[in-house]
């Protein structure tokens, strides 16, 4: 049985439906990522997963349990932490109080304050200062580092890399190996595909809200993997 | 002389108003919520003791044993089954249902308690006073009041800066769905931030009603003061709103003085003074977005 298992689900922003009858699934403690152009549903997708916006159709299901109905802070208790996308640090809390509030469900697990400035080690000499004074990079890592503090068993990543220069990316993606070690499982949305592919055991293709195309990332070929990813027939 | 003692009774009223505005400044700062039945629950809350007062003898003061618990419910249910659903509807229902909560309020304690004046006797300490000097003595009510005030102010202080239910509170009115994502349950959190204002509400509304009489339309025209006192002091400043209340406090005695129907007039001015050239508030949060 997967960890998480996204049954046909369709999500809708008013009338304008995002995801078509969409299917996934990730197993404990795979690093799946999902990649597609701006607007094909891949932030949407994160969302009707950690519960900030309804299913129209479809269910969700954690851990063999449904959560499509819950709240989203339900869902952080369960286990699923989103680290959303332009990474929504709390702007007048300090760092420290940042990772502190991550720890709100006190869920048992290997993350702590001290554990997160082990990963990140540049938000040791911020722990003090204020999010909103942070560097791009550095609230990204204060994101992700808030994310952990939940100890989730799923985190979500939306989009870690937007709007970061690729030295900075790169450091942030040293990370992730040592988060998926302590048993995390990972399913990350990226726009670019370099980093995402990199570390990710399977990878999903997202176009216009449907699956496009999904397989390891080593079987597929750049030719397949841009063709779904812009919406090009294949011959 | 004179002045000295209006500018001291002046800090001391404004020590009430803060006390009063604390709960306001909160609810906004959590929830951006205008809460327009804060003064009519205030004074509710000393209808309230003025019961517990006639019914069972206690001293006004002795009466917030249970008057303070007694606002908690009512803010944490009013907030959970009533405001939180108008909340997700943009600012246009809470200001309504608010407004019209404060209505019936107002009319209910009408109803219950006519319109006539009421008061609350704490006995010896209303008229005692500390001699300063020969011709400078401040009461001793406003003192004990202006010291709760600032012990309340200091409390939420506390509260929010040092303990991960406060950390919570400031988290939320950052920004409501990374809250969530946190695992706080904003619901609830509102509910609680609900039965703080009150409990603070109910500590002013008690302490107004100890200082002068009262009536069933007495909550509206405090709702101006306390707001004027938290935009002055500038938007989720807690000491702001502490200042901002002294200023109040000052700008209506010597108005009073100038001309006793000139007191009320004197604050707005000053107010609309403050608004003019520092909109923001004299302590307003500077943070970058």
């Amino acid at each position: 049985m997967s960890l998480l298992e996204v049954r046909s689900v369709s999500a809708h922003y008013g009338p304008f439906q995002a995801l078509f009858s969409l299917d996934l699934t990730v197993d404990e403690g795979e690093t799946v990522a999902v990649i597609g152009a701006n607007g094909a549903g891949k932030s949407t997708l994160l969302k009707t997963i950690a519960g900030l916006l309804p299913c129209s159709g479809g269910e969700v299901h954690f851990d063999g349990k449904a959560v499509h109905d819950l709240p989203s802070h339900v869902r952080v208790g369960a286990g699923i932490s989103l680290v959303p996308e332009g990474r929504q640090v709390f702007p007048t809390l300090t760092v420290h109080e940042n990772l502190q509030v991550g720890g709100w469900t006190k869920r048992l697990g290997p993350w702590t304050t001290d554990k997160v400035y082990e990963l990140f080690p540049l938000l040791v000499k911020r722990r003090d200062q204020l999010a909103a004074n942070l560097s791009g990079g550095e609230q990204q890592a204060l994101a992700i580092g808030r994310g952990l503090m939940a100890n989730p068993r799923l985190l979500l990543l939306d989009e870690a890399s937007l709007g970061l220069a690729p030295i900075v990316v790169r450091h942030l993606y040293q990370a992730m190996p040592i988060i998926v070690e302590q048993g995390t499982t990972v399913l990350l949305v990226e726009q670019d595909i370099g980093q995402a592919v990199t570390i990710a055991k399977r990878v999903y293709c997202l176009l216009e809200g449907r699956v496009a195309l999904t397989g390891a990332p080593n079987e597929l070929t750049r030719e397949q993997i841009s063709a779904a990813y812009f919406g090009v027939r294949q011959r | 002389m004179t002045w000295v003692n209006l500018v001291i009774q002046g800090i001391l009223l404004g020590g009430l108003y803060a006390l009063f505005a604390s709960g306001l400044s909160l609810i906004f700062g959590v929830m951006k919520l205008v809460n327009l039945a804060h003064g009519d629950l205030s004074n509710m809350a000393a209808f309230l003791a003025l019961i517990v007062v006639d019914s069972l003898g206690w001293n006004p003061f002795a009466s917030l044993l249970i008057v303070v618990p007694l606002m908690c419910g009512v803010g944490y249910v009013l907030q959970r089954y009533l405001l939180n659903r108008t909340l997700e509807r943009g600012p246009m229902p809470p200001l309504l249902v608010t407004f019209g909560l404060a209505v019936i309020i107002q009319n209910l304690l009408l109803e219950a308690f006519s319109a006539d004046s009421q008061g609350l006797d704490a006995g010896r300490i209303e008229d005692a006073a500390l001699t300063i000097t020969g011709r400078l003595a401040v009461g001793w009510l406003p003192l004990v009041t202006m010291s709760v005030a600032i012990a309340v102010i200091a409390g939420l202080q506390f509260f929010l800066g040092r303990t991960q239910l406060g950390r919570g509170f400031r988290a939320t009115s950052d920004n409501q769905s990374a809250a969530q994502l946190v695992g706080i349950n904003n619901q609830r959190l509102y509910g609680l931030a609900m039965a703080l204002a009150l409990a603070t509400a109910a500590i002013a509304g008690v302490f107004i009603a100890i200082r002068t009489t009262f009536t069933p339309d007495a909550g509206s025209l405090r709702l101006i003061f306390a707001y004027e006192a938290v935009i002055m002091g500038g938007m989720g400043s807690l000491w702001g709103t502490l200042v901002g209340g002294m200023v109040l406090g000052v700008a209506q005695t010597i108005g009073s003085q100038i001309d006793p129907g000139f007191g009320v007039l004197a604050g707005h001015l000053v107010f609309l003074a403050v608004l003019a050239f520092r909109p923001e508030g004299l302590f307003a949060k500077q943070v970058a977005e």
